[in-house]
């Protein structure tokens, strides 16, 4: 399966990326994409900006092996995913993930799955600027428990 | 033992440097001990390491836990909980 992943400073064309992936194949029948963008809000309070850190070498690592790990959940045929980092303003992309399979159920479930481990489980961090000054986003346990809903709790196969 | 360490975010601001590159003592032998022994290395270190239990640790780069083993280790990181995506 091809997959593209990718950690910039710069802006992503969400067009341009889903389209790349289905240029030249006629076994894609679903695209979905996903676009997270920076808020002009942080728990009720407005944004001037945020500045997103990484752990450069272990975040393409972890998206990698949550996209093998995707990958051998659905049947999919592609997948995308682009974390910008740095400084950006409200209104500005954060994180595209694009996922192509035959039917839009594996590629729905997939880009919902990626999102939910990128932000629990790739080594990005927040911080927000606001008028009164700058602080560190917390981790939400909101985000845990979306990511926990997909770990499989079948019994292994007999 | 030498191993190179990084810190993320908050864990960064408040020792001052990113990295660096140290030589614990042999009783140092999982994740745990490593932030209980830099936790001694001064004040920025007790502020950064005052909740253990908050942190989170990779070696080499993968997702640890707290007893995870230090050994054979070339790079151990500590940083927050995630909030990315």
């Amino acid at each position: 399966m091809p997959a593209t992943i990718r950690l910039q400073s710069a802006d992503f064309d969400t067009g341009a990326e889903a389209a790349s992936l289905v240029r030249g194949r006629t076994d894609i029948g679903a695209v979905v994409t996903f676009v997270g963008v920076c808020r002009g809000d942080e728990a009720g309070t407005p944004v001037a900006a945020m500045v997103l850190e990484h752990y450069p070498g272990m975040a393409e690592a972890e998206i990698a092996r949550h996209v093998a790990a995707a990958e051998a959940r659905w049947p999919l045929l592609g997948a995308t995913i682009i974390h910008r980092h740095g400084r950006l303003v409200p209104g500005d992309n954060i994180v595209l993930v694009v996922t192509a399979a035959s039917h839009r159920g594996d590629a729905f479930a997939a880009a919902e799955f990626l999102m939910d481990y990128l932000k629990t489980r790739a080594p990005f961090w927040k911080k927000v600027e606001r008028a009164d000054g700058a602080s560190w986003v917390d981790a939400k346990s909101t985000d845990d428990a979306a990511a926990d809903r997909w770990i499989d709790r079948r019994p292994a196969a007999e | 033992m030498t191993v190179k360490l990084l810190y993320f975010a908050w864990l960064r601001e408040r020792i001052g440097k990113g990295e660096e590159v140290v030589e614990p003592p042999a009783g140092v032998t999982t994740v745990a001990d490593l932030m209980g022994w830099l936790a001694g290395r001064g004040e920025e270190y007790a502020f950064a390491f005052e909740n253990p239990v908050v942190i989170r640790a990779a070696i080499d780069r993968a997702h640890v836990r707290a007893s995870a083993p230090v050994a054979g280790a070339k790079e151990v990181a500590f940083f927050p909980p995630m909030t990315g995506g």
